[in-house]
This record gives structure tokens, sequence and C-alpha cells, in this order.
């Protein structure tokens, strides 16, 4: 994204002061662009975008693709592309229908409402995924076909199975449960909220120390340590505050004051209920660190970004570049289905046509984070920040009103826009 | 006599009708730098790309210090302490070094995480000692020259101890200097007791590293013979009419 301190001089003696941060001058930018898209969308519509409420849902909406993303980045940095996550997710969440509605409750006498249904559906929901996925990767990695002519075959594929199995209708209603993976009704609450927050933030926090610590002990340069503490203070800063804006969400008055002793008041009157962070979002953060530390501290990581590199390096290197293709599909798969449970969970109901069109959100949130289709290049945080910056210009504009035609018009120029600028941006800088 | 380091035994591999290395036996002692000439297409690049995995011979056999291996893959051949530095240095451009260096044999902590720290100071080290210019550690290596660049694949060769170090053309994009650091190099890995072969077009070059030196043309061996037997121009003309004039002689 474009890189908004670029464009403000900035005095000599500040300007290395702030190199001296050592920050991700890409992530800024995005963040940089996120807010103006705030700011601008917050300004047209008379303060009702930047609210909790707004934030709340804005947050929520962005989850499954964010998920799948996070997967689209691995495939895109090893050249490959996945077009059929969208109808991939609509096969996952009618599996995943058909169990907890008929399924389970017909085939293996385990009654509606029974605990066991949301996991098992949830469990053979992920494994459905991990092998669509997977005979995608082996048809892309062993017989040699190209990833956009098999993900092409699985858009159409996918989306009819899905469709098939479900004779075309409507599946739900939904487990109460597996429903709380949608939001609205999952949420962590105000107390559980500002626990798991400021465990993150601490998390971080020493996290962030640690590094500097090895990198020390192993003689390696590091930045001032008042830089350090300013960047964790950002960190720290942008956790709390995240989480104060969710608890800031409240129930509607008269749904607390029709069963207040339910939320644990002692009257209806004065009693609030916040919503906090929904346990989506601590699935997508949960999904985010894994597919982070698989990115960057795992063997599986390296492989698929040296192979991304340099496919004919990685295999002189000893690599299974064949084997490769097939675990990272399968990791899609698995996403999809993880999205698809957000997804379907959030409706309330898996419908027909779930996850249209989501193949290309979750490429562009993949791309506008900064993954570049060459290979070799992406990250995670960028795909969801991608995933973000999508999601509030669509929410943004549906809000102010835009007609729906120049919504998408808008989208699309963005996509094109922000490649662009990514694309100026590594050559100013020299990055590859 | 010492065992060979290495027996190529009747190699041979054809793509399609094409018999890119027909029945070529070699062998590679201890301490010892053999050689690899001819034009391009003579089958020089494909019959080391077998001896490394990257190809499996149609038939012939490779012995290692007097024992038959099987070579399927790279894998294999690194298992068996053969190194290849290729002609394109087979790097991963967005990567850095020390990536690089370990990559497909990262090391790794008591969790199965790569270890980077210990990689970069392991990097640190090697290159102390390999080319002490090399500063660069954190950027990919696409940010490198060509002889920081090779510096890295040849670090790579170098830190897994090989006994058996096959070199494509190391120094066809490199400087004066560059080239003169490959040659002591290959110089003092000799003293250690390596073997290597060498591919080069530079026929003195060849002259002043090699012991001996094998002459390819359309897949066969036309010749091989020590440094100190022939003239260069007895070389070139191995090269140009795919006959040996000492045999004919």
């Amino acid at each position: 994204m474009s890189d908004q301190t670029e464009s403000t001089p900035v005095p000599a003696q500040k300007r290395s002061l702030f190199k001296q941060l050592e920050l991700d001058t890409r992530l800024l930018g995005m963040i940089g662009a996120f807010f103006v898209i705030c700011l601008v969308f917050n300004f047209w519509t008379d303060g009702r975008f930047l609210t909790p409420r707004n934030i709340f849902n804005l947050t929520i909406q962005t989850v499954s693709v964010a998920i799948m993303a996070t997967g689209m980045v691995f495939v895109i940095v090893t050249r490959h592309i996945d077009l059929s996550v969208g109808a991939l997710l609509a096969t996952c969440t009618a599996v995943m229908g058909m169990l907890q509605t008929r399924w389970l409750p017909n085939m293996m006498g385990i009654e509606i409402g029974s605990p066991l249904i949301p996991w098992i559906t949830i469990g053979l929901g992920l494994l459905t995924g991990a092998v669509i996925g997977g005979m995608q990767g082996w048809l892309v990695g062993y017989r040699g076909i190209p990833a956009f002519i098999v993900t092409l075959g699985g858009l159409l594929v996918w989306r009819n199975v899905g469709w098939y199995l479900t004779s075309g209708q409507t599946i739900g209603p939904l487990d109460d449960t597996y429903i709380l993976f949608g939001g609205i009704t999952g949420t962590l609450g105000w107390f559980w909220s500002w626990v798991i927050g400021i465990a993150a933030a601490v998390a971080a926090a020493v996290g962030l120390w640690s590094g500097r610590r090895t990198k020390v002990r192993h003689g390696f340069p590091v930045k001032p340590a008042w830089a350090e503490m300013v960047v964790i203070a950002i960190t720290i800063g942008a956790i709390l505050g995240f989480v104060a804006v969710l608890n800031a969400y409240e129930l509607p008055e008269r749904v607390v004051a029709r069963d207040f002793a339910a939320y644990g008041c002692v009257q209806a009157e004065g009693c609030t209920v916040a919503y906090g962070i929904p346990y989506s979002v601590l699935l997508l953060i949960f999904v985010a660190v894994v597919m982070t530390v698989i990115a960057t501290r795992t063997r599986l990581g390296r492989y698929i970004f040296a192979t991304g590199g340099n496919p004919d390096a990685a295999s002189l290197s000893g690599i299974n570049t064949r084997f490769l293709t097939v675990k990272i599909f399968a990791i899609v798969g698995v996403l999809c289905a993880l999205g698809g449970v957000v997804a379907s969970a959030r409706l309330g109901y898996h419908t027909n046509d779930i996850g249209t069109l989501d193949e290309l959100r979750v490429i562009a949130a993949a791309v506008i984070g900064g993954t570049a289709l060459s290979g070799g290049i992406g990250t995670i945080y960028g795909a969801i920040f991608g995933a973000l910056i999508m999601q509030s210009l669509q929410s943004g504009m549906a809000m102010v009103g835009v007609d729906a035609p120049y919504q998408n018009i808008v989208v699309g120029a963005v996509l094109v826009f922000a490649v662009w600028v990514d694309i100026e941006y590594r050559k100013r800088t020299g990055a590859k | 006599m010492t065992t060979p380091l290495v027996q190529m035994k009747n190699i041979s591999i054809a793509f399609g009708g094409v018999h890119a290395v027909d029945n070529v036996s070699l062998d590679l002692y201890p301490g010892e730098v053999v050689g690899l000439l001819g034009h391009n297409g003579a089958g020089k690049s494909t019959l080391i790309k077998i001896l490394s995995g990257a190809y499996k011979a149609d038939s012939g056999e490779i012995w290692i210090n007097g024992k038959k291996v099987d070579i399927q893959s790279p894998r294999d051949a690194r298992a068996n302490s053969i190194e290849t530095i290729y002609q394109t240095l087979a790097l991963a451009d967005n990567l850095d070094a020390a990536s690089n260096l370990f990559l497909g044999r990262e090391l790794t902590t008591p969790f199965g995480f790569v270890d980077d720290s210990r990689q970069e100071a392991e990097t640190r080290k090697i290159m102390a000692r390999l080319n002490p210019n090399f500063k660069k550690l954190k950027e990919p290596v696409s940010a490198l020259s060509g002889g920081q660049r090779q510096s890295v694949a040849i670090a790579r060769a170098v830190y897994f101890k090989a006994r058996i170090l096959i070199m494509d053309e190391p120094t066809a994009a490199l400087g004066v200097h560059e080239t003169k650091m490959v040659a002591d190099l290959i110089t003092e890995l000799k003293k250690q007791g390596l073997g290597i072969f060498l591919i080069s077009h530079d026929t003195r070059e060849m002259m002043d590293l090699c012991d001996r030196v094998s002459v390819m043309k359309n897949g066969q061996v036309v010749g091989t013979e020590r440094v100190e037997d022939v003239t260069e121009d007895d070389i070139l003309s191995m090269i140009i009419l795919g006959k040996n004039p000492k045999a004919a002689a």
C-alpha cells in the first residue's frame, strides 16, 4: 500500500529518529490507508462509521475472508492461485449444515441440540476441506495441471457439489453452539475481553523484548532501547484500544431489560452489558498467529517461500516441492472450512450462494496486503489488513448509500491502484 | 592405489531420442580436481546433475568410496557428502544468506522451529572465513553482487563438509578478483582432501586448477588426460574435433 509517511516532508533529525524505530513502512502504509478510509467514511456518514457498533460489525464481517486470505498468501507465494475458495467454502458449509441438521440426527441417532453435534460437525467439515484441498493440490503438484485450471474447474465443481448435497435448499436453523462462531451472539463479554486483551498485551511485550534479548545474545545489531519501548507501547495501546472499542458496544437496553437476571443484574434499570470480543475474531487471531508461526518459524514456511522465490533451487536443495503443493492446498482447504463455519454461523443458515465471489475478495485481500503474484513475497498480517481494507470500503460505501454498481467499480479500481502503488513502492525502496 | 572417491561407470541418459550422456565412465580421487570440458550441449552439466541427484541415469552405476550407491534425489546426493554449486547458483532470491545456506537442512530449536539466530550466527562465522567483506546478512540475496551470491553458494558446500564437490562454471559471472578467490578456495579444499569436479569453458584456468581433464563431445568422453601430459592446444583440438591426438599418435 501507499507509504503515507513519504509524502509529508519530515525534518532530517526527526526522520532519523523515525528510522530508528525500524518499523515496517509497508505495514504503516496499509494502516495509514485504512485510517484514511475510516476518516473519510466517518466524515461522510456524520460519525456513524467510527462507532463501536460499526467497528464491531466491520470486524465480524471481515473474519471469514481474512481467514481464507491467510491461506491464499501461501498459495500465491508459491506462484499458484486458488479460484475455488468460495466454492469450496460452500461445499464445506453444505456438508456441515447437512451434518448438524440431517445426517447426524437421522443416520447416527445423535439428537438435535446434543453438545456433540457442533464439534463433530466442525471436525468433519475441516476434514472435508483438507481432503478436497489436498486433492486439488495433488492435481497441481503431482499431475502438473496449472493451479489456475484445477481451481477454475474446482470453482464449478464445488459450488455445485454443495448445491447437490442440499438439493439447493437453505439449511437451518443451525446448532446454537455452532452459531456462536458467527459473532453477534458469541462474544466474550466485558470481563473476559479485558482478560484476553491484557494477556495479549503482556504476551506481545514479552515477545518483543525477548526477541531483542536473543539478538543481543548473538551479538546482532538492535535498535535503541527507547525505540523498542515505543514500539512496545504502540502495540500495547493498539491491543487495549481495540478491546476498549469492542467493549464499548453494548447490547440494546431492551434486550437486556427483558432478561436482566441472566446478565447478572439485580434490576433492569442501569443494567448494561457489553459485547466484547467476538469468538470469530479470536478464531481469526488464532489462525493469524498459527499461520504467521508457520510462515516465519517452521521449515514448511521456509520451503514455501524458497519455492516461491526459486522453484528450481528449492528442489535442488532436496525440498519435495510436489508434496509441498499438496500441503499448501490442504491448508487452504481447512481454512475455507473454518471461514465457512464463521460465514454460515453469522447467517444462521447454509444458503446456496454462500461464499459467492469470495475467491475474488480473498485474492484481492492477499494482493492488497502485499503478496506478489510473481511469488516469494507475502505476509499473513498484510492479507488480514487487506481483507479489512476491502471490507471497510464495501461496508462504508453501503452505509453512505453508494449504488451497488458504483461499489464494485470502486473496489475494482482500488485493487488495481493498490497493486500499482505497491509496485512503485518496491521500485523506490529497492525491495524486490 | 587408493580407492577412488567417486566412480561413475557406464552412465547413460537420454531425453527423448537424444543421448545426452552416452556410456560415460569417470572417476575422482581424494584431493584431486577433475575438469570437465566441452562445447555447450556436450553433456557435462547433465553428467554432473546425475551425480548430484537432479537427474536419474537410465543406466550405469555410481560408486562412492568403493561402495555402490543409489542416488535418486538431491537429498541422497547430500547424504553421500556430495555438494553441488550450480551455474545458476540455485539460490532463492527472496531469502537472506542464512536461509539459503541452510535451505533443506535448517537448524532447529528443541521445539522444531527454525533457529534463525543460530543460523545467522553460523553464517557470520563461515562468511568471515570465506569472504570477510560479506556484510549483507539481512538482505535477500537478490540484493547481493555476483561474487557475494557465489560465496553464499560456496559456503553452503563448505559448511556441510562436502567430501565431493561439484562446481559448474563457478567463475563464469565473476570479476578478476573474485575469480582469484574461487581459485584459492579450490586449492585449499583440495589440500583438505576433497575431490572436486570442475566444469568450465576456460581451458587456461582448467590447466592451472585441475589435475586431470576429461573432454566430452556429443555425450561421450573423448579422452581423459593428466594436465601435465597435454598442451592447451591438445585440449582445444579434443573439444573441437572430438578426437584425442594422443590416442591417435
